[in-house]
């Protein structure tokens, strides 16, 4: 498929039904659509085969997991050419409390969203673990505050 | 508070949220039976709010996404309120944070190709109330984006 303007109402409802819940039944999605299972199921495995989701993920209160703290950190290479992007991207990759990382073009060359427990946590990580990466160069951090995602356009 | 059969739970699950609950039971090492009573107290407790479907844009024909940092002028106590509700009233805009630091807000931003992006930036975006300052990461690729947490 298929651009977006080519889904009908049912299929952008179901889109916006998974987003909210990956896990919903074919069967509740269905009743809540008027459609029947069957029908509805056809459709789902339609949208999921078409890519339309890349996954799914955990919706998790993280303060009451003990991660009082989120860092938007933007991060410039410091020696193009010598280092590789891919070392960097390794190595970037597998640390656990880097959650995403984004390759972007502006005025930084990776975009990361980090958790820690309390801003002294987020320290250790920032210097152990963030400007111990290869090539790194400006940092600059933001503490985030408050988050929404939006359902997008669908 | 989590004990360590939920930690060990929540470990499993964040790393494939769509595994089959017989086999995510197997993994963390219980029983299917104490899976959904763990589950069902993490939902009820607030902990686990959801399982999210990742919608992946491209495949819907939205083939650019723009992260736009913003400034606002602050000399209004009323700007970040009124930029917030200006910024959801855009369906193009898919997540929208708000900070401590040098920028004040960012929001994620998806476009069908560069001149939707260009007329929905001087149209939608640039038009928000109370900006000071805005500037744009143009995102290449996803190099990492399980959001799992190291529990």
């Amino acid at each position: 498929m298929s651009a977006l303007e080519d889904l009908d109402e049912i299929d952008r409802a179901l889109i916006r039904a998974l987003a909210e819940d990956a896990n919903a039944s074919a069967g509740a999605l269905g009743r809540r659509l008027g459609l029947s299972q069957p029908a509805c199921w056809r459709r789902i495995q339609r949208l999921r085969a078409a890519g339309v989701f890349r996954g799914a993920r955990l919706d998790l209160d993280l303060e009451r997991l003990g991660f009082g703290v989120t860092v938007f950190l933007g991060i410039k290479l410091a020696t193009k050419g010598r280092v590789s992007l891919e070392d960097f991207e390794r190595a970037v990759r597998a640390i656990p409390e880097v959650q995403v990382v984004d390759h972007v073009l502006g005025a930084f060359d990776y975009r990361l969203r980090v958790v820690a427990r309390d801003l002294p946590d987020f320290e250790r990580v920032l210097r152990r673990r963030i400007m111990t990466l290869p090539g790194v160069g400006n940092v600059e951090a933001n503490v985030m505050l408050s988050e929404e995602r939006r359902p997008g356009p669908v | 508070m989590l004990n360590d059969t939920d930690r060990r739970i929540l470990r499993q699950y964040q790393a494939a949220p769509e595994t089959p609950s017989t086999e995510l039971a197997e993994r963390a090492g219980v029983t299917p039976s104490t899976l959904a009573r763990r589950l069902a107290a993490m939902r009820e407790g607030g902990v686990l709010r959801g399982v999210r479907g990742v919608v992946h844009w491209p495949a819907l024909g939205y083939d650019i996404e723009v992260m736009l940092r913003v400034t606002l002028e602050k000399t209004d106590p009323r700007a970040f309120d009124e930029f917030l509700a200006g910024a959801r009233g855009v369906p193009e805009v898919t997540e929208i944070q708000t900070f401590l630091g040098s920028v004040d807000i960012r929001l994620a931003v998806i476009a069908r190709d560069l001149a939707h992006y260009q007329a929905l930036y001087r149209e939608k975006l640039l038009t928000l109330p109370h900006i000071a300052d805005i500037e744009a990461l143009m995102h290449v690729s996803l190099v990492k984006s399980d959001e799992t947490v190291p529990l």
